[in-house]
Parts: structure tokens; C-alpha cells; sequence
């Protein structure tokens, strides 16, 4: 033992999360099964427990078990939804005791490459493991644990096996192969320090080790835990290796393993639940501003500030109003964001009430603690950042933008405009990069100057490949008075662009003896001339 | 008072000034280019025409430049407002459509006085606003040597007197060069 507190493990399995998750979504009757393709062939993954008595099994392939059984019913495998359904039971889980990690597959198994085989890999994680250590009291001891556990998920419609031990291997092994069913029988529970008397007559697969190891254990004549923990260690480690008698140790209590718990992602969600519907936009600020208060001590308690939030308002008739707000810097001062949320509060429409108020922040992003500084720089932009804010809440954040560069000779792509608020553009050193990124730009604005103004080519009526000595252009009528060029731009075969159908393009700057400076081009493969811009 | 475009130009803080003619954009880009901190550019989403940051360039740094792009512009007028107010930025250029009434064009002149931050409205000829403090028409010439020469006549001017000048741009040195003063 490696402490002398008696440590007390919970293993909760759930053998057809997947299916179990899909069929409470959408029930059917009979046999049913979800498929994941894999190596270019669709497998079955889960299926219930109709499916199994027709024989068929998981990582079969979808076309067999279609023979085998005609009127099997499919859909494919979520593996994103299953895992963030796990992360619901384990929060679930917490109302048991405080320390609950993830039941890795592998159950931290020494390396040994799986064997290449047609079933399909273990999914990511597919069970719990509850340390409740101490905890078991509070819900009337062990069995009562384990029978709450089990009649709470049974109603929900999830297979549930559990295991109970002093340790992580033990429980594991009760929940995989004698799993606990009922308070008046002994499986899968067992006795503070009689792990060996459970575990002896299980298979030794139920040690988490690798297939071949348990084939060979099985030649050996080795089959259950009882006799491998009889048999003399020296000569197994020298044919298996070190990791056959971790295993073993780990599940008898004489190696520690420990239980991670892996600590619950911060909720940045708070809410008001009213006595009386309120309808007062003053109030519903008030009530925002209580809201905001809440939120941003646990914003600053992470020392993260929001990006984006979101304001719930639910009104008595159950329709819910919200108000979105994006922050063009992340923010956690209550009285800041109030502000910018007041236009949206005044266009809610509060019907006859509203009666809940619900503020979460969306998105959120680090924004350590910082001393108020003299360093008047920051301020500065911050202050930028507020105002975009605040024009964001009027015409979306996405509508204000800066200039971007980008590398390329096509002028109308030679830069993109990027929302101001998402630009990084903050860092100074950042800036100076991009600055430089303007001034070291491929062109030289001295040899290849561009238009101040670049608007949608306009044709205009000319012939040749000089540019024309009189032309009309916006119903003026405009005289070539000097004619630079020409500069030619070839189309970017690799991008399929609807303007550069007609081809190269010889760019002209014209004089004109009027006084406006055009730039003119002129497209040799497909005669015709346009002016795109106009020079400052 | 003299005659010299150092008394008008650059335009003076935290008032809106008013450019029109066919060179105004340049005169903008090369306020933005005087201008001591960011600018923020307005524009009506629906105009097709936009502003070319490589072209610009020559003129401000287009990093300092933040667009708006407004619905209509009430919506304009009223972030432009904002921000003149604020005075985040120091140079708010907006590209109007459609004239301003007095009311409008004095609000905008308040806010400017608030934020010390300086307005330019971009009009079309003859929509000029009472409430500017100076209006100046930008054309083009043509010149045999250079060709980035303007004439730049100030129009309208509240606090001091009318003028024109041939002004012409140094790429180069990124300066403004006084050719001469037209006469009136």
C-alpha cells in the first residue's frame, strides 16, 4: 500500500455511450448500429444490445452486417457529440464526490503497439473515474452509491457497468468484467483491502493489458488474475517485459495510480432571476449592470477579459430577446460594457415583461491583471479600441477595417481590408512590422506609382494599343496630354477571377490636359480600353 | 494677414473643413499624411469606388488609416460624430452624398471642438455646409514637368482670408510644395 488512508475508486463504464446517446435523441425499434468509416470502409462502432443477440459485433463491416441482418438500422457515429456528451456525465459525475478524471482507453497501459487488426481503435475515452474517497457516506455508503449511480442512468436510457475497489485498476476491472447489479450481491464491489479475493477468478484481459499479451498468458495456462499473482514473477517479466506485473501491481494496490481530475473549464455565464417582470429599459440596465458586476469578478478572478457577450433577456411569454455585443479589445470593466450595451438594451423589445436576465461571455481571452500606468501609449489605444467598439455596436465591428498588404501585382488585390478589431495591428512592434510591410512593399511607389482611387474598370471607346489622344470618360470630354507607360500585368492563372478574363492588361498613366490623372489599360489579347483609376 | 498657405494649410484642429472638386481626395490623403495620429476614413457602403492603400501610401501611412463603411449617411454622420467627439483619432475624413443642413454640419462642428479632433468633409461642388470653417476646391493642372500639381483654392475661410495657391506634391521628400500663389 502506498498510503495509509484507504483510498475507495469508482469506475463507471458505458459500454454504447454512442448508440445510447443516439437513440435518446431519436428512438428506434430493433436492432440499430452506428457506423464510422474507416480505411476507406464503413464499420460499425456501437450498436445496442437488439443488434448483438443477431450476432453482430462492433468493427464489423456495414455490408456484412447488412447480410447478416436485413433490417438493421444505421446512422453514422458523432465521435465530437460523444465526447463532449462525456464531459455532461462528467459533470454529472460531480455530484458524487469531487474528484473526477477521464477513463482513458488505454487505462495507462505501457506502451505496446496495439496489433494492426480490423477492429476499430478504441474511441477516445468512454468512462468515468470517480475518487470517492470519503465521499460515500454522504449518499449513504458505498452500495447506495453505487445503486444511485446506476438507477439515475438506467432512466435516462444509458447501459452503466461500475466497479468499485481500492484502486483505479481493480475498479476498472469490476466494471469491465464482473460488473456491479445489484446491493444484494457482491459483483463489482470490493472489500477495502481484498482486491486480490475480487479480482482472482477474472480473466487477466481485465488487467488492461494488450491483446497479444492475454493470447499468450492464455497459452501459457495463466488465464485468471488468481494464478497469474501465484505465479513466479521473474521468469513473466523476462518473456513480457516490465509492464505485465505494473499492470497487476497497479490493480492489486501495491503501485500507486492515481486518479487525474481534470479541473472543470471556467463558465463565464451568470444570471438574474426576477421576482416581477420588468419592463423599464433603466431597469433592465440596472439589472445588466448587477449582471456585469458578477461577471467580471470572475473575469478578473482568471485574469481574462470578454470579447464577445451575450445578453439574454427571457420574457414572461417565453420569447427570448438578445443582445450580442463584440468588443473590439477584451474588456472586464462593468460600467465600460454597460455603456456599450445600451443601444442594444433600447432596441429589445421587452413585450409584457422581462422576468430573467442572462449574460455569458462567448468569447474571452487573457487579459492579465495590470497596475493603471503612466504608460500613456496604451492608453491611447485603448482608447481607439473603446471608440471601435462603440462604432461597432452602431455599424458592426466587421465594418470598421484597416489595410492589410498583400503580396501580389493584381492592384485590386494588392491589399485586403481586415476588421479593425480583429487586426493585430495593437503590438507596436507588430506595427512597425506592418509599416514596413507598406514601405518595402514588391513595388516602388516611385517606378510603378498606383492610383489614389481604384474603382470597377469603365470602358471607354478607343482604338490601338497607344493610349488615345482624345477620349470621353463620365460624359467629359478629356485630351491625352502625356502618356507614361506601359506597364504590363499579367492575370494570376491560379486564381479563377471573372475581371481578368480578358487577359493581360497594359497599364498607362495619362495626363490629361484638363487635369485629371488616369490610369488607363489596355487589354492586348481582347482589344479594348478602361480606365480603373484615378491618380491624386 | 498674409497670403501664404501656411496660414490655412494644414487645416486647423478641431473644426471640420470642407474639400471639394475633383482633386479633394488628394487633398484628404495628404491631410491624413499631416495628420498627428490615426485617421478614420468614412465611406457609404455602397460606393463602389474605394480607396487604393497602395496609392495612399505615398501620402499617409495606409496602418494609420481605420475605414467605416455606413449604411446611409445618417449612419455616417452620426459615427463621425462619435468619433470626432472622442477624439481617438485626429483626422475624420467622411465622403458625403447628399448636403448638409445647418443643424448637422453644427453638431459636427461641437463635437470637433470636443474631441480637439479636426473634420473633413469630402462634398460635392456647391453642397457646402455654412457650418464649415474653411471650403477648398481642388483641381488638377497639368504640368509639363511634374504631375502631381493642384491648384488648391480656399474658397470659404472663417478666420481669414480667401486664396488660391499651385501646390505640388514631393514624392520623395513626402513634403508639400508651394509652386505659387494664383492670383485671385
Amino acid at each position: 500500500m502506498f498510503d495509509g488512508i484507504g483510498q475507495r475508486v469508482v469506475c463507471a463504464w458505458f459500454p454504447r455511450l454512442a448508440s445510447d446517446r443516439a437513440l435518446r435523441l431519436r428512438p428506434v425499434e430493433g436492432p440499430f448500429a452506428l457506423t464510422l468509416k474507416q480505411n476507406n470502409a464503413n464499420r460499425l462502432y456501437c450498436l445496442n444490445s437488439a443488434a448483438e443477440q443477431q450476432g453482430l459485433h462492433r468493427g464489423m463491416a456495414y455490408s456484412d452486417a447488412r447480410a447478416f441482418c436485413p433490417d438493421l438500422q444505421s446512422r453514422p457515429a458523432d465521435l465530437a457529440g460523444d465526447q463532449a456528451f462525456l464531459q455532461v456525465l462528467h459533470r454529472w459525475a460531480l455530484r458524487y464526490c469531487p474528484w473526477v478524471g477521464f477513463d482513458e482507453p488505454d487505462g495507462g497501459r505501457p506502451s505496446a503497439p496495439a496489433p494492426p487488426t480490423s477492429t476499430p481503435a478504441a474511441p477516445p475515452a468512454n468512462g468515468l473515474i470517480l475518487s470517492i474517497t470519503g465521499s460515500a457516506h454522504l449518499l449513504g455508503g458505498e452500495a447506495a452509491l453505487l445503486e444511485d449511480m446506476q438507477q439515475s442512468l438506467a432512466a435516462a436510457g444509458f447501459r452503466l457497468q461500475l466497479g468499485l475497489a481500492d484502486t483505479r485498476g481493480a475498479a476498472w476491472a469490476l466494471a469491465h468484467y464482473r460488473p456491479y447489479t445489484d446491493p444484494g450481491r457482491p459483483n463489482g464491489m470490493a472489500e477495502p483491502g481484498q482486491n486480490l479475493r475480487a479480482l482472482e477468478a477474472l480473466s487477466v484481459a481485465a488487467l488492461r493489458l494488450d491483446e497479444k499479451t492475454v493470447v499468450a498468458l492464455q497459452r501459457l495456462g495463466l488465464r485468471t488474475i488468481g494464478s497469474l499473482a501465484a505465479a513466479p514473477r521473474a521468469p513473466l517479466a523476462r518473456r513480457f517485459g516490465p509492464g505485465l506485473h505494473l499492470q497487476l501491481d497497479r490493480a492489486l494496490g501495491d503501485m500507486p495510480e492515481p486518479v487525474n481530475a481534470k479541473p472543470e473549464p471556467p463558465h463565464y455565464g451568470v444570471r438574474l432571476t426576477l421576482p416581477e417582470p420588468i419592463g423599464l429599459s433603466d431597469d433592465v440596465k440596472a439589472g445588466t449592470l448587477r449582471l456585469l458586476e458578477r461577471l467580471c469578478e470572475k473575469l478578473k478572478a482568471q485574469e481574462v477579459g470578454a470579447r464577445r457577450l451575450s445578453l439574454t433577456l427571457r420574457r414572461v411569454d417565453q420569447a427570448n430577446q438578445q443582445v450580442d455585443l463584440k468588443l473590439a479589445r477584451p474588456m472586464r470593466e462593468p460600467q465600460a460594457i454597460l455603456t456599450l450595451f445600451e443601444r442594444g438594451i433600447e432596441a429589445v423589445d421587452a413585450g409584457y415583461g422581462i422576468d430573467q436576465l442572462r449574460l455569458e461571455a462567448v468569447a474571452v481571452e487573457t487579459l492579465p491583471n495590470q497596475q493603471s500606468s503612466y504608460f500613456v501609449g496604451g492608453r491611447k489605444k485603448e482608447q481607439l479600441d473603446d471608440l471601435i467598439s462603440r462604432l461597432g455596436t452602431r455599424i458592426g465591428l466587421e465594418n470598421i477595417q484597416r489595410f492589410v498588404p498583400s503580396d501580389t501585382h493584381i492592384p485590386e488585390r494588392s491589399f485586403r481590408l481586415a476588421p479593425a478589431a480583429l487586426t493585430p495591428s495593437a503590438a507596436p512592434a507588430q506595427n512597425q512590422n506592418q509599416a514596413q510591410s507598406w514601405q518595402s512593399a514588391t513595388l516602388s511607389p516611385l517606378d510603378h506609382p498606383r492610383p489614389l482611387r481604384l474603382f470597377p474598370a469603365e470602358p471607354i471607346e478607343a482604338q490601338g494599343n497607344r493610349p488615345p489622344a482624345r477620349f470621353r470618360w463620365r460624359r467629359m470630354a478629356l485630351t491625352t496630354a502625356r502618356a507614361v507607360g506601359p506597364e504590363r500585368i499579367a492575370p494570376e492563372w491560379w486564381h479563377d477571377d471573372a475581371n481578368w478574363q480578358s487577359g493581360l492588361r497594359d497599364y498607362w498613366r495619362v495626363e490629361t490636359q484638363q487635369g485629371r490623372r488616369l490610369w488607363l489599360y489596355y487589354t492586348p489579347q481582347n482589344p479594348g480600353w478602361f480606365v480603373q483609376g484615378e491618380f491624386a | 494677414m498674409s497670403n501664404d498657405l501656411p496660414t490655412a494649410f494644414p487645416i486647423k484642429r478641431g473644426r471640420v473643413h470642407e474639400a471639394q472638386g475633383p482633386g479633394a481626395l488628394s487633398f484628404a490623403a495628404i491631410a491624413a499624411g499631416f495628420a498627428d495620429g490615426e485617421a478614420l476614413w468614412c465611406q457609404e457602403s455602397w460606393r463602389s469606388e474605394q480607396l487604393n492603400p497602395q496609392g495612399l501610401r505615398c501620402f499617409a501611412d495606409p496602418d494609420r488609416v481605420l475605414l467605416a463603411k455606413a449604411q446611409d449617411q445618417t449612419e455616417l454622420l452620426a459615427i463621425a460624430e462619435e468619433t470626432l467627439r472622442d477624439g481617438a483619432v485626429s483626422l475624420v475624413i467622411m465622403e458625403l452624398s447628399k448636403p448638409l443642413n445647418l443643424t448637422a454640419g453644427r453638431r459636427l462642428q461641437l463635437a470637433a471642438k470636443t474631441g480637439r479632433s479636426t473634420g473633413l468633409c469630402l462634398i460635392a461642388e456647391g453642397a457646402g455646409s455654412s457650418a464649415a470653417e474653411t471650403r477648398w476646391h481642388c483641381q488638377p493642372t497639368f504640368d509639363t514637368q511634374d504631375w502631381t500639381g493642384h491648384r488648391w483654392s480656399l474658397i470659404k475661410n472663417k478666420s481669414g482670408i480667401l486664396g488660391a495657391w499651385y501646390v505640388r506634391w514631393d514624392w520623395a521628400a513626402r513634403r508639400l510644395r508651394v509652386v505659387s500663389s494664383a492670383s485671385e
